[in-house]
């Protein structure tokens, strides 16, 4: 048994390629994500309590079915609906809306750690709406969703993975066929699973980063 | 979608069930011992579990379980395909858990541990019967949580050939060109299950002894 990685990297443009499919979607799907699941929040703070109960349905089948199912159900049940996509599309879709559940939570939270005497006072003072929402919710509520947001971001990086079996050109897909190709599937795996860590650590480097950023700006 | 085609998901939970409450116990053994080692002291220890964590919670899990899958053979150890999921899935959870349990321990009263030794605990000892036990119980929600988790990832392990519910689901779907109706069911039957699970974890919650005071 010897293992032999330059097969492997001997494909580095191919990888790459993979990469940067992967990094897109993630980037992509992630922010639409996140604005999807604040408006969301949004929606359940101030759309009274018939919009709250009906978004909070979609919401818990979310975030309780598998992910793979999510995409499963769209990519391969769709065309029966006339709901024929793309890989590509399907991919970016089901990763904003399976986010999105998550982020509603997030910001649901955040919109409750605001004292509600704080959004009286900006009533009082005649602020309207969105002003109250840009100027006194979000702001106060930045740091507690922060932690969270970037957690779920990692998280979300790491479900792309799984779009390689819906086909999506992405890094995993990309990887296992240059394995496969070059009859060298465990290198293959490793080199994959390695650049995924990286990515990740990164991340999460970022995200700690941007948070302490945060902090001192709020401080 | 008949009654016979939902059968057949139902039946593949049951795998799906017994998959995943295995990892989630094995799991947690590990995420033990991954805490012993991160607090024993040992800089070797300390790091190697480090590496560990940082790696299973770094790397998806599908990428994992064809590693795994994959490598085994090569290295001359062929499992089941069930024992290869069982690997995969109570190595990232492990993980995943030695993470939430660190709150936990880091939340344990010096003073408790400060008295155990006093009374002759030994490191060990003290570990074993003090400190673990209220990690546990402080960490218990978070121990819900990654048992749902757990549950839906566990989708995964069709990849190794294991049929469970997700596996079935596809085989039924590609051999009845239903895929709508029948990805739909499973999802509905994961979704029952983890409601299920956090209803017990609500109940076992409550049930469980209060946390000690500081």
């Amino acid at each position: 048994m010897s293992f032999d990685f330059a097969v492997i990297l001997a494909k580095l443009p191919q990888i790459l390629s993979g990469l940067g499919v992967t990094i897109l979607i993630w980037i992509a799907g992630t922010l639409a994500a996140a604005v999807l699941g604040f408006v969301i929040a949004t929606l359940r703070r101030f759309g009274g309590r018939p919009v709250d109960v009906l978004l909070q349905l979609p919401i818990e089948v979310l975030r309780g079915t598998p992910f793979l199912v999510q995409i499963f159900l769209l990519y391969f049940g769709g065309p029966y609906i006339g709901l024929r996509l793309d890989p590509w599309v399907a991919g970016l879709l089901g990763i904003s809306i399976y986010g999105a559940a998550y982020y509603a939570e997030i910001f649901r939270a955040g919109y409750q750690s605001v004292p509600p005497g704080h959004v009286e006072a900006a009533e009082c003072v005649g602020l309207t709406r969105n002003q109250i929402i840009t100027a006194i919710l979000l702001p106060e509520m930045a740091l507690l969703v922060m932690p969270p947001s970037i957690n779920m971001a990692v998280i979300l990086l790491k479900e792309t993975a799984l779009l390689s079996l819906i086909t999506v050109p992405e890094m995993t897909m990309t990887v296992q066929a240059i394995g496969s190709q070059q009859y060298a599937f465990v290198e293959a795996l490793v080199i994959l699973a390695l650049v995924y860590w990286a990515l990740v650590e990164l991340a999460n480097w970022l995200g700690r980063l941007a948070e302490r950023n945060l902090s001192k700006l709020s401080a | 979608m008949t009654w016979k085609l939902f059968s057949l998901l139902l039946e593949a939970s049951l795998m799906t069930i017994f998959v995943s409450t295995v990892s989630i116990l094995l799991g947690l053994v590990m995420a033990i011992i991954l805490s012993g080692l991160r607090m024993s002291g040992n800089r070797v220890a300390y790091a190697g579990a480090g590496v560990f964590i940082s790696f299973f919670r770094g790397v998806p899990l599908l990428v994992q379980l064809l590693l795994i899958f994959n490598l085994l053979p090569v290295i001359g150890i062929t499992l089941p395909s069930l024992a290869t999921a069982i690997i995969g899935l109570s190595l990232c959870t492990a993980a995943y858990q030695a993470e939430n349990l660190r709150g936990g321990f880091e939340g344990v009263a010096p003073g408790l541990i400060e008295s155990a030794e006093m009374a002759g605990f030994t490191k060990v000892q003290s570990f074993i019967w003090i400190r673990t036990p209220i990690a546990l119980r402080v960490t218990f929600p978070a121990l819900v949580n990654e048992a749902i988790l757990i549950l839906k990832a566990s989708s995964l392990v069709s990849v190794v050939g294991l049929i469970e519910l997700t596996k079935m689901a596809q085989n039924l779907s590609a051999s009845t060109y239903q895929p709508l109706p029948i990805f739909a069911s499973a999802g509905l039957i994961y979704l029952a299950i983890n409601l299920v699970v956090a209803w017990i974890g609500r109940r076992a919650e409550n049930a469980l002894p209060g946390l000690p005071s500081r």
